[in-house]
């Protein structure tokens, strides 16, 4: 039972690093129709910058936390307007150039970051707190994992108020159905753009950082490594819905840690699978919509 | 006479790589309906689409003398522009409120316009515009143009599969609005033209074929039949 819980709570952390980059991913295809393959720079670049706030401040402090968690998300949301406004903006509509962007600037940043950082990993500290563990129904729960757990379910809420309250959320959710009509009303859509680039961006710079305080360490390729699940979560979830992407984080890291765990670290295996059953089955993804 | 309020010149557009609209010239006098008639196919709603800047076109467009062609769509609406486009293309996830909000492009909409023609969608605001009926959606189309002051309305197949009543509904609304506004309307049903347009252009090919009087060319059924392939109710 123990192992079971322990297994869950883990799935549920990796779920919700999963879903902090999956969000962007989803919402930016959503939207403008780009696969952005920069978005793990986005979150390796506010994983780096989180860690040099923190041990500046005092990586064991909780204002050390609290602050590279801010400038963690504020360059991520930075970095990913710039990227908006500099290389995408004039490459709409044209899907093959946008890829190549995305891919050629995922692959520089990386070079970008292990000129500055290096290529070993770096360890990070935090907050005594974070490296104990909770007991829960007899597991011991690393409490890292509900620092994670309660960002994302707060990065979702905020992006659902948002979404829902404000007149760029509603030009947003417009767009993700037509946005040549919602050019058509008069509304400049280029600006709502900048916007969820900008909030993919936050919510992948704040997962770097939470994701660094997960795995351990930060390194010039965890952005790549976490992006490539983001991807299958965001095609599973349904391209465009923030629903599906927080569904599918949840049941992509659960099933991955179990299969880990009981199917002799077969996680990997397990998730391209259902990757492909999904597709066969229902190739919108499970909440997307349907063509 | 007065200036028209909106000169095309020349209008070419592409779909594709297909040529869908070829040289097209007209103009659309500052008050009352232009009708823009045509088979099935002959570029009508390109064309709207073309002046609109929703497709690749090429071309001279003015709007109240000033050029428009090289702007981009939301500037040349924000210009006072209204867009009814054909099949509706209601938001669907929004709801009905949310649909006429985000239309709203200035600081007085005409929300009592809109809630006097189409008093359904004051009951339905709070409804998914995507599980109304196609004549309630028809409804949120043109409430979204009509809850701003326009200078100009291009509507693109108002009653397309809609029931003789709701048409009839369609029909009343657009009449209200062109007492106001210009209007630019794309329409199949002859009697609605008939009772709307007081001028109208006819496209075959993607080419303009005929300009003139609605009346005149509506009571000529040997040219009605020609341009239109269609039989024109002739009044007695």
């Amino acid at each position: 039972m123990s192992t079971v819980v322990l297994l869950l709570i883990t799935g549920l952390g990796l779920g919700a690093l999963y879903f902090l980059v999956a969000s962007g991913l989803s919402l930016i295809y959503g939207l403008m129709g780009v696969l952005n393959f920069a978005h793990g720079s986005f979150l390796t670049l506010g994983a780096f910058m989180g860690w040099e706030v923190a041990r500046r401040l005092g990586q064991d402090s909780w204002w050390g936390l609290a602050a590279s968690l801010v400038v963690g998300a504020a360059v991520g949301a930075i970095v990913a307007a710039a990227t908006e406004l500099l290389l995408i903006r004039r490459l709409y509509e044209r899907h093959i150039e946008q890829v190549l962007v995305t891919v050629g600037l995922s692959l520089a940043t990386v070079a970008l970051f292990e000129g500055i950082w290096g290529t070993d990993p770096i360890y990070v500290d935090g907050p005594a707190w974070l490296g104990q563990t909770t007991e829960l129904l007899g597991a011991k729960v690393p409490n890292d994992r509900f620092m994670l757990i309660i960002a994302a379910v707060l990065v979702l809420l905020a992006i659902v108020l948002f979404l829902r309250h404000t007149r760029y959320g509603l030009i947003i959710r417009a767009g993700v159905e037509n946005r040549a009509m919602v050019t058509a009303l008069g509304i400049d859509v280029r600006r709502a753009f900048t916007v969820v680039f900008a909030i993919g961006g936050a919510a992948a710079g704040l997962g770097g950082v939470l994701a660094s305080h997960y795995f351990g360490y930060v390194s010039p390729h965890l952005g790549g490594s976490l992006l490539i699940f983001a991807f299958i979560v965001t095609v599973i979830g349904g391209l465009g819905s923030l629903s599906g992407a927080a569904i599918a984080s949840v049941i992509v890291a659960v099933l991955q840690q179990f299969a880990n765990f009981y199917l002799g670290g077969t996680g990997d295996l397990v998730v391209v699978l259902l990757l492909a059953v999904v597709l066969l089955v229902r190739p919108t993804g499970l909440l997307g919509a349907k063509a | 006479m007065t200036d028209p309020i909106l000169r095309v010149r020349s209008l070419s557009a592409r779909i594709a790589g297909q040529q869908v609209v070829e040289d097209v010239s007209f103009d659309v006098p500052a008050s009352g309906v232009t009708a823009l008639l045509g088979r099935n196919g002959v570029g009508k709603t390109s064309t709207i689409r073309g002046i609109l800047g929703l497709i690749e076109r090429h071309g001279t467009v003015e709007f109240a003398g000033e050029r428009i062609d090289q702007r981009p769509t939301h500037r040349i609406v924000q210009l006072g522009i209204g867009y009814v486009p054909e099949d509706r293309e209601v938001f669907s996830k929004l709801t009905v409120a949310e649909n006429l909000r985000l239309a709203e492009r200035g600081g007085a909409p005409n929300r009592e316009l809109v809630d006097e023609l189409f008093p359904d969608l004051v009951a339905r605001a709070g409804q998914q515009a995507g599980t109304l009926s196609g004549g309630q959606q028809q409804m949120v189309s043109l409430a979204r143009a009509l809850i701003n002051d326009n200078r100009l309305l291009l509507v693109d197949e108002p009653t397309k599969g809609l029931a003789p009543l709701i048409v009839q509904d369609v029909a009343n609304a657009l009449e209200r609005a062109a007492g106001s506004v210009p209007v630019l309307l794309v329409e199949q049903n002859l009697h609605v033209v008939r009772s709307l347009a007081d001028t109208v252009v006819v496209l075959e090919s993607g080419r303009v074929v005929h300009t003139g009087a609605a009346a005149e060319l509506l009571d000529d059924e040997e040219l009605t039949q020609r341009l239109l392939g269609v039989a024109a109710e002739v009044e007695s």
